[in-house]
């Protein structure tokens, strides 16, 4: 496949959104059994959200460069029955809307109790909204992830793998921003998300790493022979019926050498973990502020190179109609 | 139920072409249309095409052949590139199972394409919209045509009849029996996406010619067998019976 930027930047910026959600409402309910110190609603949950959002319409922005007729988007979430995309359409902007509410909630103190749990837990609206945009959130990593698994074509994609890899990488990285966050709001909390992120990042490393195993020994299902359905183990194609490439050539080749792809391969297991792996525990031996900002920038880097390798590792069976040119 | 199809008898065809250039004449300038072209007379000419005939060498030098295989949306009966279509864009008619996109519902998102095995689809780069055969949908629907022009263009082009078209539910259907009688095929039918288009496979044609079809039997002045006898310079008289 063609990697397109749009969808690299869509899905890595929505993992960090999800991923940092799913830390600020960790820290919450991690707080509200009295397990560390809770934190201010409007500076940390309320910023967090926000941020959260940023991230979100980033990543909303760049899926509209992917499509030919943008102005059409709003078409996309009737298919809901039937289509993964049409899902994604539709879970993304009620998860938009659950942290927005998350947030409003947090920034304007609507901290009352509305009932409680035995003695001394008090449920807030915060911690019911939190609950449903949790929800919202793994809804949303499993309708985008689904997107490529259910693509029974791409045997590459075609796994439960793929899901638990947009699940864990975007669940690191987010942790690992809302480690950079706290870290740069002064808050103690550094180590806490800091532990989540590298715990999420060997999670990671293993599905991830199994993917790629996966991938190298797949045996793909098509063949040339199959294609035109020849019985015959030498079929060479000779055309293609166009001279100078087409949409086929375009969307479905990366274009790329074998070095390349394994260059990249090596950047994206080196940047999205074993830096931030060494950055995280550095931040916690020396308790810099900084280190935790360059371990969610150097991941997040890293992301976009592995998310670029996630679609040029995909092969597609409609190449074996488009292997010569002339 | 109906379901329209072409199959394309690859013993016949001979790659000249005439089905892609006739497909896209007939549909760049009807409903389907406008199927942009980009350079088309330069260097690295593009465009949107529904149909393309390729051509695959099969087997090591001497012993090869060449085989052309002309390749357009196969109107799979369980087509997975219909449910994917966030949009609904993508549907297959109930009537007469012909795969079609509505070009004013498609928002060009791409994802049909990367569920279609074949690779039939294409973006249309100045249209935005995804583009397939339409097994001219608007030329074999048209009442106003006679019975034997309502047909698809690639079909009505073919010099050498190597494209049949027709419904292969219907047993009696010349298609059907094609396909019955002459070993005809689906492309990749480990996906099981059944397509409806069917291929009649590559055949070596031979002619059985038997001795006494050689001699003729009411022969009765046995020509053949008659020794030439006439030495040059001999005279008409000399070789009269």
């Amino acid at each position: 496949m063609h990697p397109a930027f749009s969808v690299i930047f869509l899905t890595t910026l929505l993992g960090v959104a999800q991923g940092l959600f799913l830390a600020l409402v960790t820290g919450q309910y991690y707080s509200l059994a009295n397990l560390i110190p809770a934190q201010d609603s409007a500076t940390f949950y309320g910023m967090g959200s926000f941020l959260v959002l940023v991230f979100l319409g980033l990543g909303l922005f760049s899926s509209f460069f992917h499509l030919g007729r943008p102005e059409r988007a709003w078409r996309s979430a009737t298919m809901w029955r039937t289509s993964w995309l049409s899902r994604e359409v539709i879970a993304l902007p009620v998860f938009m809307c659950l942290v927005f509410l998350y947030g409003l909630a947090h920034y304007m103190q609507w901290n009352e109790p509305m009932f409680t749990i035995g003695d001394d837990v008090g449920i807030d609206l915060t911690i019911i909204i939190g609950l449903f945009a949790s929800i919202a959130a793994f809804v949303l990593f499993i309708c985008t992830a689904m997107i490529y698994a259910s693509v029974r074509f791409m045997q590459e994609w075609h796994h439960w793998l793929t899901v638990a890899n947009y699940i864990f990488l975007g669940l690191t990285s987010g942790f690992t921003l809302a480690a950079a966050f706290t870290a740069w709001r002064g808050i103690e909390l550094v180590n806490f998300f800091g532990f989540w992120a590298a715990f999420f990042l060997v999670a990671g490393l293993v599905t991830r790493g199994w993917s790629l195993y996966r991938n190298v020994t797949l045996k793909h299902k098509s063949t040339s022979s199959t294609a035109i359905g020849v019985r015959h183990n030498a079929v060479v194609q000779k055309s293609q019926g166009s001279m100078g490439g087409n949409f086929n050539t375009r969307e479905f080749f990366h274009g790329q050498s074998e070095a390349v792809l394994k260059l990249v391969r090596y950047t994206f297991l080196v940047l999205v973990f074993a830096v931030p792996a060494v950055l995280l525990a550095a931040a916690w031996a020396t308790a810099s502020p900084y280190l935790p900002m360059i371990a969610f920038a150097v991941q997040y880097l890293g992301l976009l190179f592995e998310r670029w390798y996630f679609f040029a590792e995909a092969k597609h069976p409609q190449n074996l109609y488009y292997q010569s040119i002339a | 139920m109906t379901q329209l199809a072409l199959v394309i008898d690859l013993n016949v065809c001979v790659g000249c072409h005439a089905c892609v250039t006739s497909c896209k004449e007939w549909n760049t300038s009807g409903w389907a249309g406008p199927m942009v072209d980009h350079n088309p007379y330069d260097a690295d000419p593009n465009g949107t095409f529904f149909n393309r005939v390729q051509t695959f060498e099969v087997g090591e030098y001497p012993a090869t052949e060449t085989v052309h295989f002309p390749k357009s949306c196969l109107h799979c009966e369980d087509p997975p590139c219909v449910p994917v279509c966030p949009t609904g864009a993508s549907y297959k008619r109930e009537d007469n199972g012909v795969v079609l996109v509505d070009y004013d519902k498609c928002i060009g998102c791409k994802y049909c394409s990367w569920s279609c095995p074949y690779g039939v689809r294409e973006l249309d780069e100045q249209e935005k919209v995804m583009k397939k055969c339409t097994l001219c949908i608007d030329r074999i629907t048209d009442k106003s045509k006679p019975e034997s022009e309502r047909k698809p263009a690639c079909v009505l082009a073919c010099p050498t009849s190597a494209r049949l078209f027709g419904d292969v539910h219907d047993p009696d259907s010349e298609v059907s029996l094609a396909i019955r009688e002459e070993g005809g095929y689906q492309l990749m039918p480990e996906w099981g996406t059944n397509p409806a288009n069917h291929y009649l496979p590559r055949r070596k044609t031979r002619i059985k010619i038997h001795e006494d079809e050689l001699q003729r039997v009411d022969n009765p002045l046995h020509e053949e067998e008659r020794e030439e006898t006439v030495s040059v310079g001999a005279s008409i008289d000399d070789v009269a019976f």
